[in-house]
């Protein structure tokens, strides 16, 4: 974490942040539980303030294998793109998982691409509109995009040039207990995002004095 | 009848929402904070709490884990499990680990009913 901007978010602010990504990633799972039919498993979210480049260095470190995302980007009083990102070999798997074992591969692989973009909206909408609602704030979401590449691809965010180059970068594993998928939810706020972020924290913080 | 409650959450802020509900219902009675299973189990064995409020997705030991060990160690404690991951299975487990389970974010209509629940329950275990 940078000097600046570990001033910049209170110990308080920051642990207010992590337990309201906790809460949005908690009822995205519960709604991917409905789609699969089975537990999903989740860590503990990790939240962090880096350099853009730190945070693609990190995602590089964490998976070099080639990936799946699907990503929405947000706007409003916040801004930036919530991405659920799994190895690519997977991505069949987490299909079947969702519309059942009974289809041939031909009807699976055509579903592919649908089966993924409506599991990336359920869960990143579930995690966005429990944030904006907890906030108390509207967040208007793009539809979702599927997108193959690497890691460091998907955080290249250049196409979008009025984003700083810090982020805060927030990152949670999940995984269906009784099938071989695991991925995770990797969140980008844009930085000029973040002043206003820490007074709708603060006032998250004085609700619940 | 007072009852001391422990709440244990490694969100500050979820452990202040707690409180926020607690003052709101039994504003008199004792409650402590930890902010991980292991820090609340120092805290039982020193202050032997009647109500454990317990998150589930905590770094080190998770609220389920813990929920299931106290159950062994006290069953009379009462244990409520808080997690806004409303999965069956969580919900299964946490009823088999002895323990109530509480939607988060924790509205004081669900606190209230577990707490006069438990306190039904203990005032009939001391009489």
């Amino acid at each position: 974490m940078t000097a600046s901007i570990a001033v910049a978010l209170s110990e308080l602010e920051l642990d207010a942040l992590t337990e309201l990504v906790n809460l949005g990633v908690s009822n995205a799972a519960s709604s991917l539980r409905e789609l699969v039919r089975e537990e999903i498993l989740l860590s503990v979210p990790k939240v962090v303030v880096v350099t853009r480049k730190e945070a693609i260095a990190n995602l590089g470190e964490r998976d070099s294998r080639p990936l799946v995302a699907v990503h929405q980007d947000f706007d409003g009083d916040l801004r930036g793109r919530a991405l659920l990102i799994f190895p690519e070999a997977k991505s069949m798997e987490l299909v079947r998982a969702i519309v059942g074992n009974d289809l041939s591969l031909e009807d699976i692989m055509e579903l592919e691409q649908e089966a993924l973009a409506e599991t990336g909206n359920i869960l990143l909408n579930a995690c966005l509109a429990t944030i904006a609602n907890t906030l108390q704030r509207t967040l208007r979401i793009s539809l979702p995009e599927v997108i193959h590449g690497k890691g460091t691809e998907f955080f290249d965010l250049t196409q979008s040039p009025s984003l700083g180059d810090s982020v805060i970068f927030i990152y949670i594993n999940f995984s269906v207990r009784t099938r071989d998928i695991q991925g995770y939810i990797a969140m980008l706020l844009d930085l000029p995002s973040l002043a206003i972020l820490k007074s709708l924290l603060g006032a998250l913080i004085e609700r619940t004095r | 009848m007072k009852c001391k409650v422990l709440i244990v959450d490694d969100s500050k802020l979820a452990r202040m929402s707690v409180v926020k509900a607690l003052n709101a219902l039994h504003p008199d009675w004792p409650r402590l904070e930890a902010g991980s299973a292991d820090e609340a189990l120092e805290c039982i064995n020193r202050e032997s709490p009647d109500i454990v409020l317990l998150d589930f997705n905590m770094p080190g030991k998770d609220g389920l884990a813990f929920a299931a060990e106290l159950h062994q160690l006290n069953p009379h404690t009462n244990v409520a499990v808080i997690s806004a991951n409303r999965q069956v299975e969580v919900i299964d487990r946490a009823r088999a680990a002895g323990a109530a389970f509480l939607p988060k974010p924790l509205t004081e209509q669900a606190l209230g009913d577990f707490l006069d629940h438990a306190l039904r329950q203990r005032r009939a275990a001391a009489s």
